[in-house]
This record gives structure tokens, C-alpha cells and sequence, in this order.
């Protein structure tokens, strides 16, 4: 007989362990639906794990990497303050777009002007956008005890509808002949988050990302907020009794979340993706979330998090091409490393034990 | 004989063994927007990419990606296709624009085909389908089956391609029955199950007793159906699932002909940059079977229709026709050009409602 025996203290052995855990387990139960799908899983498993990495067209993969990564890493760090705290901003998606919107809108504003500090005032409307938005389920929180959860996640819908009355109004690109979205960003100089070093992918927004990654390492480890929000979330009570004021930390960490998540929006939109469109958004606001739990909500684990999902994008779509597989399963794969991560992580809380129930 | 070195020598006899691989066949890649197993859009595409496999065998093999969204994911996509050895690239849908357009510039000797764009280069080729000439047979047929009078229409996205369709299904379901009336709502979405059934059965209860979509799932079909008495048409595909009610015809993408003369005209290195907009006459857009549901003297005048438009004889948009505000668009037997039609941006005359700004 099996038992479970909850630990009084998490296992950190464990709480290292099982990411990696959960991850071979991903492989191993991909390689079995690739295998009946009827392709090689060996073959399968390498082009999605390590073809970006050591394939002949590494070169061009590697810095598309840190370009799918950016994005996920930065969002995550910024959720991973409320998540350790017990406040659960779902909405990220929603601040991603608003923080892109803004950014976007300062940056067209000055079309075709040339300046330096077009760019840098752009960050900030991309930042203070998603800061905003994330505000509103924050103050409601405090303010009248609603769920950040439901909120949060409800304004990401709305968001989605502002971003396509923006790309079908006020942003439309006055020589796209009807069609809807916004000027290039990315052909504008003075707007563009271009690479810093032809192909190595790095721009402002990959900058912003290990940046923030130290910034939350530090912040977490080192200093009074880090601590308030540790103990927070995992004691509400001892936290009021330490001077914690819950109201304070609700607005801060919503506040850091939609700031992140707002620059990772405008970052991505005068870089990669260019232009505001009606369908900018592609879920890095969700896929974030399991990149903050895969990360276990620390920085380090999160960057590492960040580069792994980026992987499975990059490799899904080589194996899509170069091996005929469907883009569903892709996307199951992607689903079986949140929940195995969340299966195994009851070796974290909980102790295995083989015996009799009831022997004490 | 170092570690180092076997590998080196294992990786150049594979590129050599590769590059001759390349010189036998052509490799064509597809990027699409939505699933293959969508039934309409992406499904259509999927099938000309198989009708390419079947018609030239082991010449040319044949590379997809399915859900690709449109921005920087697609221009990854596409230049790993470039990177892989793709000859001829077919990009489906039009968010792929720009995308296409920077990978284009990067790769010259790589030819690009973007579906219903307008931007252009010497190896980037766009074609489209005249989706609309179809539309005028579904408004046709929709303006005499309606007993409500009412026509729901669900509209992806408020762009010219969308927007001609509304009007061309409105000015032929005008024709027959004056009474009818269009109820538009936009669903923001090319491929969304949920967002289709939801807007349809929106539709419904607002007194539609036709639907006619221009998103790509069935599951609009799906809510009519349970709905009962409201008829729909295959969008992009047949959709014959449903048939006989609720669909009672369809408009049909084939793209197959224009994927193979495309192919065929790499491997005979004649291929040049081009814009095509084919319709019914040429077989890009094909009328679904009309069911039984549609009274014997409908269905002969709505292939007489087809036929009208497939021969030349008659161009779906023909004046005398007003636009939306009154203001008059064609004079009498003046027939719209290419240009007006490409960036359409209004509705015509009887039309309620606002086209999202």
C-alpha cells in the first residue's frame, strides 16, 4: 500500500528535481504519441529538443530563441511576485496588448519625426499601459474584495476588442489601402526595437528581460519587499502581524506584473511582430503563466523555463515541417509539461510512503 | 581519426547526399493560419497542397505548417522552410503579408506566393480568388429561401475581401426579394468554433433563418442545425456533412489548378512574379451542389447566375448601384473596376450599420 505523507517543510531536493523530473516524463510520454502517430520518437524528440540548438541551421535558431523567449521571461518574472504572494493576475495577456497599444500609439504620434527619444518614451507608455491596466483588478481587489482572478482574466477580452478597434481606427495605417493595422513600427527608425547586433536576436526587449531577471533576483533574496512577499504568500496572517500591508502589496505586485507584461508588449510590437494588428496577441500572456510555474517563481528557473517553452515552439514548427507532424501535437506536448509538472510536484509537499494505513 | 573529424565527414556526406536530393525534387512549402482539419480555409489549401503530391508524385515533395499566427512566428516559420530548401512557398492568409514581403527580400532565389495580399516583388507573387462572384449566387438563392426576410451574415474581419462578399450577397438577395434585410456581426476570428456558434446563434434569435459565414469552421453550420429551419452554405469547402439542410450549397476554393501551374512552372523555371484573381470562369471558385432543399426554379436560376458570371457575360456588380450614404457608386450597366473592388471599404446602398472603424 502507497501512501502520501505530507512533508512539514517543501523538499528542496525535490523542488529542484521535479521541473527536470517533469520534463523527462514529457519526453518520454511525447516520444509514445509520436511513436503512434507513427513517426520516430527518437527522431522526433531531437528535432524539438535539440535541432534549434545543434542543427545545421542552428546559427538562425539560437537568437530566435531569445526573440520567442524575451517575451515569456518577462511576463513570468513580473507574475511570479504576485504568484509567490497569493495574488493571481491571470490577465496578463490583456496588459501585453494594452502595453503594445500605448507604446505603439506614442511611437505613430510622431510619425515620421525623428528623434532618440521617441524610442525610450515609447517604453514608457508601453509600461505605464500595461501598469494601468493591471491597476483596475488591483484597486477593485482592494477596494471592494472582488477576485483578481476573474477580473484580470475578463479584461483580457476586453483588451482583445480595443486591439481591433485600434487596428481597424485610430492606429490604422492611413496607406494600407482599407486593410486593417497599423504602420511597420519595425520600418520606422526611430520606433523600431531592432536587433543591437545583426543576427544575434538580441533587442531591447531580450536587454529588458535578463535585466529584469536580476532585478527579481535580487529583489526576492535580498530585500524587505522580497521577504513581505514571501511571507505573504505563504502566511497571510504573520505577514499583517510583520507590518505587511496586504492592500499596498496587492497594488505593487499587480502593478509590477502589468508594467512587465506591458513592456514585453511594446517591445514585441516595434520589434518582431511590427505593426498593430487585430490578431497581435499570440498567448504569451497565458504560456507565462506556465513558464512562472515551470520556473518554480524563481528568476533563474524562469529564465531557464522561458528558453525550454521557446524550444518547443521553435522545435515544434521544424518538426511540423521536416517531419510531418501535426501542429495539435505540438501543442500537446506543450500541455503535458504543465501537468506533469504539477503531478510530480506532490513529491515536493508530500513524502511516498510503502506500509500499512494506519501504523503509527 | 579523431571523433571530431568522423562527424564532420558524416555531416558533409549527408549535405552532399541532400544536395542531390534537392536537384531531383522541388520542395514547396504551405504555411496556413488555421488547422488543417478546419473544413474550410486552411482545409481548401491542405487539399491543393495534396493534389500537388498526387499530380507530380516524387518531383515534388511538400512541407506544411498549420496553425501559424500571423506576425513574427509566420516570418520564423517561412525562413526555416527557405533555410530547409523550399523552392516555392505558398503563404495563406493575409496577416502573412509582411512577413512574406522580409523573408522574400532575404531569400531571391526562393519564389513566395501570398494569398490575397498587394504587396509585390520580383520572386513574390499574390493570388486571390474572386470569392465574391460566389456570394452572388448565395444571394441570390438566401433572398428566396428567406421566409423572415432576415439574413444572417457572419463576418471575420471588416477588411475589403470581407466586405465585398457582404455586398455582393446583399445586391443579388436584394434583387429578388426587396424585403430582405442583412444583420451583420463580426467575429473577429477566421477559425474560432466557439466565437462562429456563438454569433450564429446570435443570428438566430435575432430572426435570421439564413446564415451565410465568411469564418472557416463548421460549427456555425453545427448551430443552425440545431436550431432548426435555417438554412447555410459551405464556406471555403462543401461542407456536405450538411447537406441536404442546412447547407444548401457552398462556395468552394480550388485552389489545386493554380498550385500545380504554379509548381509546374518552377521546375520549367518560367515562373515570374504575377497578381492572379481568378473566379468561377477560370475554376478557382466552384458553386457547391445546390440541395434539394432549394426549389427546382431557384436552383435553375442560380446556376443560370453562375454561368451568367463564369462565361463574362455578367459581372456581379453592375450598376446602377448606390453606395451606403446614397451617393451614387455605378451608373446604369457600368461595372465596378479591379481597383475599387480591391480595397473596398463601404457598403452599398440598403445595407444598416457601420463598418467597424
Amino acid at each position: 500500500m502507497m501512501i502520501l505523507e505530507k512533508r512539514q517543510q517543501p523538499s528542496p531536493i525535490w523542488s529542484l528535481a521535479t521541473p527536470v523530473l517533469a520534463v523527462i516524463l514529457t519526453m518520454i510520454c511525447g516520444g509514445l504519441l509520436f511513436a503512434t502517430l507513427g513517426k520516430n520518437p527518437f527522431e522526433t524528440i531531437r528535432t524539438i529538443f535539440l535541432d534549434p540548438l545543434f542543427s545545421e541551421f542552428a546559427w538562425y535558431y539560437r537568437p530566435q530563441l531569445l526573440i520567442k523567449g524575451a517575451p515569456l521571461v518577462l511576463i513570468a518574472i513580473g507574475l511570479s511576485f504576485g504568484f509567490r504572494a497569493g495574488i493571481w493576475n491571470i490577465g496578463a495577456e490583456g496588459q501585453y496588448i494594452v502595453g503594445a497599444i500605448c507604446g505603439a500609439a506614442v511611437g505613430l504620434a510622431f510619425y515620421p519625426a525623428n528623434s532618440a527619444l521617441i524610442f525610450p518614451l515609447m517604453v514608457m507608455a508601453g509600461a505605464l499601459g500595461g501598469l494601468l491596466w493591471a491597476m483596475i483588478p488591483g484597486i477593485l481587489r482592494v477596494k471592494f474584495g472582488t477576485n483578481e482572478i476573474l477580473v484580470s482574466l475578463m479584461l483580457v477580452y476586453v483588451a482583445e476588442q480595443l486591439l481591433a478597434s485600434m487596428a481597424l481606427g485610430a492606429l490604422r495605417n492611413p496607406e494600407g489601402m482599407g486593410f486593417p493595422g497599423s504602420r511597420n513600427l519595425s520600418q520606422y527608425p526611430s520606433a523600431a526595437n531592432l536587433e543591437l547586433i545583426a543576427g544575434s536576436g538580441m533587442h531591447w526587449g531580450v536587454v529588458a528581460a535578463f535585466v529584469a531577471v536580476i532585478f527579481a533576483y535580487i529583489t526576492l533574496s535580498r530585500h524587505v519587499f522580497g521577504f513581505q512577499v514571501r511571507l505573504s504568500g505563504q502566511s497571510p496572517r504573520a505577514a499583517r502581524f510583520a507590518g505587511v500591508n496586504p492592500g499596498l502589496l496587492v497594488l505593487i505586485c499587480m502593478g509590477i506584473s502589468g508594467a512587465l507584461a506591458g513592456l514585453a508588449g511594446l517591445f514585441e510590437v516595434a520589434g518582431p511582430a511590427g505593426q498593430i494588428s487585430i490578431d497581435f496577441n499570440v498567448g504569451y500572456g497565458f504560456t507565462a503563466i506556465i513558464v512562472a510555474f515551470l520556473g518554480r517563481l524563481h528568476p533563474v528557473g524562469i529564465l531557464l523555463a522561458g528558453g525550454l517553452m521557446a524550444l518547443t515552439y521553435i522545435g515544434g514548427e521544424i518538426a511540423q515541417s521536416n517531419l510531418g507532424l501535426p501542429g495539435a501535437a505540438i501543442q500537446l506536448l506543450q500541455g503535458m509539461l504543465l501537468f506533469f509538472l504539477l503531478a510530480v510536484d506532490v513529491l515536493t509537499h508530500y513524502r511516498v510512503r510503502f506500509g500499512k494505513v494506519g501504523v503509527a | 581519426m579523431t571523433m571530431k573529424s568522423v562527424l564532420a565527414g558524416a555531416t558533409l556526406a549527408l549535405g552532399l547526399s541532400t544536395g542531390a536530393f534537392a536537384q531531383d525534387t522541388t520542395k514547396v512549402g504551405f504555411i496556413y493560419v488555421g488547422p488543417v482539419g478546419d473544413g474550410g480555409w486552411s482545409y481548401e489549401h491542405n487539399q491543393g497542397r495534396l493534389a500537388l503530391e498526387e499530380h507530380f508524385g516524387d518531383a515534388v515533395e511538400t512541407v506544411f505548417v498549420e496553425s501559424v499566427p500571423e506576425g513574427a512566428d509566420a516570418e520564423r516559420v517561412l525562413t526555416q522552410m527557405a533555410l530547409q530548401g523550399a523552392d516555392l512557398i505558398f503563404t495563406t492568409s493575409f496577416g502573412y503579408m509582411d512577413p512574406t514581403l522580409n523573408v522574400a527580400a532575404k531569400f531571391p532565389d526562393v519564389k513566395f506566393e501570398h494569398a490575397t495580399g498587394f504587396k509585390r516583388a520580383d520572386n513574390l507573387s499574390t493570388y486571390s480568388a474572386r470569392f465574391y462572384e460566389g456570394r452572388a449566387v448565395q444571394g441570390h438563392i438566401a433572398g428566396q429561401m428567406t421566409e423572415s426576410n432576415i439574413v444572417g451574415y457572419i463576418g471575420s474581419f471588416p477588411i475589403p475581401e470581407v466586405i465585398r462578399g457582404i455586398n455582393s450577397a446583399y445586391i443579388h438577395a436584394k434583387a429578388v426579394n426587396p424585403d430582405v434585410e442583412f444583420k451583420v456581426v463580426w467575429a473577429y476570428t477566421w477559425f474560432d468554433p466557439a466565437k462562429e456558434a456563438e454569433a450564429a446563434t446570435v443570428l438566430i434569435e435575432q430572426g435570421a433563418d439564413v446564415i451565410l459565414q465568411h469564418t472557416d469552421s463548421t460549427a456555425p453550420q453545427a448551430a443552425a442545425q440545431a436550431a432548426g429551419n435555417v438554412i447555410t452554405f459551405g464556406q471555403a469547402s462543401d461542407m456536405a456533412a450538411f447537406a441536404p439542410l442546412p447547407r444548401v450549397s457552398s462556395i468552394i476554393d480550388n485552389w489545386s489548378p493554380y498550385y500545380i501551374a504554379r509548381t509546374q512552372a518552377v521546375i520549367d523555371g518560367t515562373w515570374t512574379s504575377t497578381d492572379t484573381w481568378d473566379g468561377i470562369g477560370p475554376g478557382m471558385v466552384k458553386i457547391g451542389e445546390i440541395s434539394d432543399a432549394v426549389p427546382a426554379d431557384v436552383k435553375a436560376s442560380a446556376e443560370a447566375l453562375r454561368d451568367a458570371i463564369a462565361s463574362g457575360e455578367y459581372h456581379p456588380f453592375t450598376g446602377p448601384l448606390n453606395k451606403q450614404d446614397g451617393s451614387v457608386w455605378l451608373a446604369d450597366g457600368e461595372t465596378a473596376d479591379d481597383g475599387t473592388l480591391a480595397g473596398m471599404n463601404f457598403y452599398v446602398e440598403g445595407l444598416s450599420g457601420v463598418i467597424p472603424q
